[in-house]
């Protein structure tokens, strides 16, 4: 669970935390601490498979001051017709959709 | 098991916060129902002099229950629980529909029943369920739903009066004046707020929960209109809206409960609602927290909040240990991985979440016990997670 198998869809300046396999509230602590020392516009991803986690993510990224970038967010609630696209694990039948969540650190951070 | 090993009762009692659904049996309803239990055993069918004791007392109970929501007696009705005279009233009504459409329109944080029985009323009828958005405080867009119930082949709108997880009420008479307008009929459910809040006579079709109102379990209330078309979902049975009957001693307890309830709503209303005030003001003290819920429009003892950096499970546990019990829609304490619903609509914090509903018999000194301990409790928890100086 180590590499991050989604980080080459991605801007390889994107630094990613792979929080998958963890449950609420461990994703967006992963993700805090990794933000914790990055520069205002950095953009961290988040892989997740935790559901909760596409919902917590954006909300502490507004409570926290920085946006969710524009390609993986979520409305609330929404259904998450992107997870198959990233899903990894070269398609095991049963592993969880992987839900990638971008977040532009913001200067509050 | 000898009593001498008993400890004394202790000097701090537990406290439950967690009212919504499920509240204390009010003392007026244990009495009513002890009576009932005499004198209303028997099947309300029947033409024996037992029978017909049992069938005044429920016929006593619609009554009672018509008197509180300003309608005809003939128009109130008993089912097995609430989430079955939710499930009626939807199934009921688009079937009566089925040439009008099979659309059904819910707000999105529309207790479970409601989104579930619309989904199956709507696949039924080759329609769809067409669900309006909220706003960050849990309240429809108005807006979305005047456009979604004037769309051609809608059977049934659903809109609650107040969300019972959150607080937030619904506008109602609005949403009521727009079906209306255009020929929908509107299920309300009033489960959260009958017996707390006033309820606006918006509504065709009404669902209540009697446990959260002091009432006993195994009984829910469903009034329609007279002027509503319903095909009842069991037709043939005695009981068309409730196959096999209601209890009796249920349903009369619940309807004295709620003649209580309403009783001194007002000032229950005020009280709570200064209750509900500190418990807003002390969360929102603690670093991190966010209060969900409108501030104002609201009914008056819910609260709910979510704390950021927290496990819900553990919160509550933790809270528990101290004497405290409260609800959460955290997915980590819910049977399924899948956060409550109302807060992913709202687009707030899912985890840590604490659901408090205040009952009639909370004091003010449960409430200052419970947000003494509060911070405490929240600070250990993230402890554990070393989440300090995130």
């Amino acid at each position: 669970m180590s590499a991050p198998g989604g980080a080459d869809a991605h801007d390889p300046g994107t630094l990613v935390v792979d929080a998958r396999g963890l449950r609420c509230p461990l994703p967006v602590i992963r993700l805090a601490a990794a933000a914790r020392d990055l520069a205002p516009g950095t953009l961290v991803t988040v892989l997740a498979t935790d559901p909760a986690a596409r919902l917590d993510v954006p909300a502490w990224a507004r409570m926290r001051g920085h946006t969710m970038a524009a390609t993986t967010d979520h409305a609330p609630g929404s259904t998450p017709d992107a997870a198959e696209e990233t899903a990894d694990e070269a398609g095991r039948p049963d592993a969880p959709p992987t839900w990638p969540l971008t977040v532009r650190l913001g200067g509050g951070a | 098991m000898t009593d001498t090993t008993e400890p004394a009762t202790g000097p701090r009692s537990r406290v439950h916060l967690d009212n919504g659904g499920g509240a204390p049996l009010h003392p007026l309803a244990r009495q009513a129902l002890v009576q009932a239990l005499d004198d209303g055993w028997a099947d309300p069918h029947r033409l024996h002099t037992e029978g017909r004791r049992a069938a005044r007392l429920l016929d006593g109970a619609r009554e009672a229950v018509a008197g509180v929501l300003g309608a005809r007696t003939e128009e109130v009705r008993f089912t097995a629980s609430h989430a079955a005279g939710l499930r009626a009233a939807v199934l009921g009504t688009t079937r009566a529909r089925r040439r009008a459409g099979g659309h059904v329109v819910v707000g999105a944080v529309e207790r479970a029943a409601v989104l579930h029985a619309a989904a199956a009323a709507a696949s039924a009828h080759e329609g769809e369920r067409v669900t309006v958005g909220v706003d960050r405080s849990g309240r429809v867009d108005l807006d979305g739903f005047r456009t979604a119930v004037a769309r051609p082949g809608v059977a049934l709108a659903a809109l609650q009066h107040a969300n019972g997880e959150v607080g937030t009420r619904q506008p109602l008479p609005a949403a009521h004046d727009t079906a209306r307008a255009v020929g929908v009929p509107l299920l309300v459910d009033a489960g959260a707020s009958l017996g707390h809040d006033v309820v606006p006579d918006a509504w065709d079709l009404l669902a209540a929960q009697p446990t959260d109102w002091g009432g006993p379990a195994g009984v829910g209330v469903l009034a329609v209109r007279q002027r509503v078309r319903t095909v009842p979902p069991d037709p043939e049975d005695a009981d068309p809206w409730a196959p096999g009957g209601v209890s009796v001693p249920a349903a009369f307890a619940a309807a004295v409960a709620l003649q209580a309830a309403v009783a001194d709503r007002a000032e229950q209303d005020a009280r709570r609602r200064a209750l509900a005030d500190r418990v807003r003001t002390a969360a929102a003290a603690i670093p991190d927290v966010e209060v969900v819920g409108d501030p104002d429009d609201r009914l008056p003892h819910v609260v709910t909040f979510s704390c950021l950096y927290v496990d819900g499970e553990a919160l509550v546990t933790e809270l528990d240990r101290a004497g405290f019990a409260v609800g959460s829609g955290s997915a980590c304490t819910a049977s399924t991985l899948e956060p409550s619903h109302v807060l992913a609509a709202m687009g707030v914090l899912t985890h840590g979440n604490v659901r408090i509903a205040l009952d009639r018999s909370t004091s003010e000194d449960d409430v200052a016990r419970f947000l003494a301990v509060l911070p405490g409790a929240v600070q250990r928890v993230r402890d554990v997670l070393g989440v300090s100086g995130l």
